[in-house]
């Protein structure tokens, strides 16, 4: 306190969040509904109604696996299967691909650990011809959606066969035939994008629909509040996921979310409606991918869905996550692994067993390494095994330019 | 042919592609029902509906951002910022994403869009309404970036931007857009109607993207210049009796080099003039060039008349603005020499 005058008057102090280090991660994660317990909305439900579900969270499995309430997916067993099948190949893929960077094989990696189930999920909930604008860590929408394996790693090593021609840093994959729009490694400017593709699909009475992508952390750039603002305004149909793994870098959620209590808040104040998910079950990521997606294919507009999940590993290659999370942090967190719980399941309606899992986890460890075998075989910008330098002058403008063939003659041919 | 304003023209360019296109969309703030602050849109959503011309949200970065996700669906957007001041939110979006798309993805998904901007002082807009930004975008690799200077320019430019498969920024000095302002604020402002480039053809017609004009055909030095700023460097070359060679660049991006040489060469002296800021502006950039590759030809160092380092001013527009006298003063210096 200090006086000024006649008043007593309190200093100004500024609210730093505090670290979540020493915490643990069951008191950061609010608002656990039971599995079964959240309603399903009709597609056209008032906004302010479904906004009645931005503090619970959408869960089907319970802790038997056992799939409950309304938000069960009406889904085959095949399909199911499938979805394990698309999971631990993620999974498996990201693991071979570590291991090369510890082999000293690749630059650079982020795998997606713990976070399988959404990218996957939706995947397979959405359509051919509709378009995802991914971030870095949505490797599952692409492996889903049966991209060549091969093609991913021959991109991850920069080499010759590397379809991007060694332009980008590992990870950032394009491919439009898949449905997968080119990542820019410039966090949220993709999701305004995704808006204005939706927007066109639906200019030229299209039926395709967008899905935009963004890290919890990454909301708190400005393109997304133009996401959201154009994305309401218009009502274009395009589904709107916060994928929150709790982690930006070293940064927890808190820096992005202020004093809301969710981020699924932040579709209210748009007139958005917004879920909150168990982003690491399965079924309840395609029972609200699917929700989401009739919404938008009705001309119902945009839904903006927070998934909860956990970054379970570094941020990337060049992050050290020991200095700054606590320990144990996976192994407490209360939703436990996507492909465990995936695989209690159909353990539980008698459609899966050990057996069978560990053939399935050898097909798809003998899958990623024969596709790694191949991609090897052409080496990598570690080994110096790159396409011509000339290609850099290649796709600047559609055809090149005088400046750019007299700098090109300039360089001449290096290698 | 039409007498027609810049105006009018950018206009009729917008109602010619889009006749011919269903592709183009046309958006950007206060440009659909109401036409647009300087009414380049007008009549384009009565016309051709709102789904083709429609209002968007004040956000920059929202409008170009939209553009780059429509132009990858197989658009052709054409978007209106207000003034190129505001530009700086969509800035992101230009340069880390339209302007790198193609190549980031092989050539997987591209960005042909145009955004417009009124761009330039004269107008008494102060600091943020008359900024010169061009060498923010020719910076960038990527973008090609167009600058005009009169209606017929406009019109065929505008229509050969939409036209074409990369993203394009499209500059349009505002002191231009009603007749071909040189400088002298203190005179009435002749209107295109009574200047030749004024003189508009009907229907459609593209300027190549990267040609140079010869504004004005002289023997004593060159003047390389683009905007508002040719009309100013015609004026200064008529008032100070010298027979300077104006050109026009009209694309920064890609630049028209065999003019400038052809020209350089001829004349042996070169005047660099531009509105924008001179510390790294394009002038620096068409210095250089003349420097590597007319040195020998050369009588006299190349100068630059250029906008002050300074923030753009309310009251002392006339001191900042590079007018007729101090482009002329600078003609006079070079012949010295």
């Amino acid at each position: 306190m200090t006086t000024q005058g006649d008043e007593t008057v309190a200093k100004l102090r500024l609210r730093i969040p505090e670290p979540a280090r020493g915490q643990h991660p069951p008191d950061r994660v609010r608002y656990i509904s039971k599995a079964g317990e959240m309603a399903k909305p009709a597609l056209d439900e008032k906004v302010e109604r479904v906004a009645l579900m931005r503090k619970q969270l959408v869960r089907v499995l319970d802790d038997d696996g056992q799939a409950v309430g309304e938000w069960v997916p009406d889904i085959s067993v095949e399909e199911k299967r499938r979805g394990l099948r698309n999971m631990m190949l993620t999974r498996a893929f990201d693991a071979r691909l570590l291991r090369a960077h510890r082999q000293g094989k690749i630059s650079f990696y982020m795998q997606s650990l713990g976070e399988e189930a959404i990218a996957c999920g939706q995947q397979r909930a959405l359509r051919p011809g509709d378009m995802h604008f991914p971030t870095y860590r949505q490797q599952g929408l692409l492996i889903s959606a049966e991209y060549p394996l091969v093609d991913m790693m021959n991109q991850v090593m920069s080499n010759e066969f590397d379809p991007l021609h060694g332009r980008q840093l590992p990870v950032m994959y394009s491919s439009k035939s898949h449905g997968f729009f080119s990542i820019s490694g410039n966090l949220a400017t993709q999701y305004i994008q995704a808006v204005g593709w939706a927007m066109a699909s639906a200019l030229r009475c299209g039926t395709e629909i967008a899905s935009a992508w963004i890290g919890e952390g990454a909301t708190a750039e400005s393109d997304f509040h133009a996401a959201l603002v154009f994305a309401s305004t218009y009502q274009a149909p395009v589904i709107l996921n916060i994928v929150n793994n709790h982690w930006a870098i070293s940064t927890p959620e808190d820096f992005a979310r202020g004093a809301s209590a969710t981020f699924a808040d932040r579709g209210y104040g748009f007139s958005i409606p917004a879920l909150r998910v168990d982003g690491n079950d399965y079924l309840a990521v395609y029972a609200a991918s699917q929700w989401a997606a009739e919404r938008a294919r009705a001309n119902l507009g945009p839904t903006l869905i927070e998934w909860i999940t956990l970054r379970v590993g570094a941020h990337s290659t060049s992050d050290d996550p020991s200095v700054y999370r606590p320990p144990g942090e996976a192994e407490e967190f209360p939703l436990g692994d996507p492909i465990q719980r995936l695989r209690q399941h159909l353990e539980f309606i008698g459609e899966w067993d050990a057996d069978r899992h560990v053939a399935l986890q050898s097909e798809v460890d003998a899958q990623v390494d024969e596709a790694f075998a191949e991609a090897d075989s052409h080496g990598s910008v570690k080994t110096g095994d790159v396409g011509s330098a000339r290609t850099m002058f290649d796709d600047v403008f559609a055809e090149v330019p005088r400046h750019l063939r007299e700098q090109r003659d300039a360089m001449g041919e290096p290698r | 042919m039409t007498a027609m304003t810049m105006i009018e023209a950018i206009r009729d360019a917008h109602v010619i592609a889009m006749e011919r296109d269903d592709n183009v969309v046309v958006f950007g703030q206060d440009v659909g029902y109401f036409g647009g602050v300087f009414r380049c849109t007008q009549g384009l959503q009565e016309r051709f509906g709102d789904h083709r011309c429609f209002d968007s949200p004040i956000s920059e970065a929202g409008i170009v951002g939209a553009a780059v996700g429509m132009a990858a669906y197989g658009l052709r957007p054409c978007v209106e910022i207000q003034f190129a001041d505001y530009m700086y939110p969509a800035y992101d979006q230009i340069v880390s994403e339209a302007a790198r798309l193609r190549h980031r993805s092989a050539g997987d998904f591209t960005a042909p869009l145009v955004v417009r901007m009124p761009t330039g002082g004269g107008i008494f807009g102060g600091q943020t309404h008359s900024q010169s930004p061009e060498a923010l975008f020719t910076h960038v690799a990527g973008l090609k970036t167009v600058v005009v200077s009169n209606p017929y320019d406009a019109k065929g430019l505008l229509i050969a931007a939409i036209e074409d498969d990369d993203p394009v920024i499209f500059l349009e000095p505002k002191r231009v857009y009603n007749g071909p302002f040189d400088g002298h604020h203190e005179r009435p402002i002749v209107p295109w109607s009574k200047h030749p480039l004024g003189d508009v053809p009907e229907g459609h017609y593209s300027i190549e993207i990267g040609r140079a004009r010869i504004h004005r055909e002289g023997s004593d030095l060159t003047v390389l210049a683009y905007g508002t700023l040719v009309h100013v460097a015609h004026a200064a070359a008529e008032e100070q009796g010298i027979d300077a060679e104006i050109i026009d660049l009209r694309t920064l991006v890609p630049l028209d080099v065999d003019a400038i040489v052809a020209s350089v060469e001829k004349t042996g002296r070169c005047l660099v003039v531009h509105e924008a800021t001179l510390t790294s502006g394009y002038g620096a950039e068409l210095s250089a060039i003349v420097q590597e590759r007319c040195l020998f030809h050369l009588e006299a160092p190349t100068l630059r008349v250029c906008g002050w380092d300074t923030p753009y001013p309310h009251a002392h527009e006339w001191s900042y603005f590079p007018g007729p006298d101090r482009v002329g003063r600078a003609m006079q210096k070079l012949m010295a020499t």
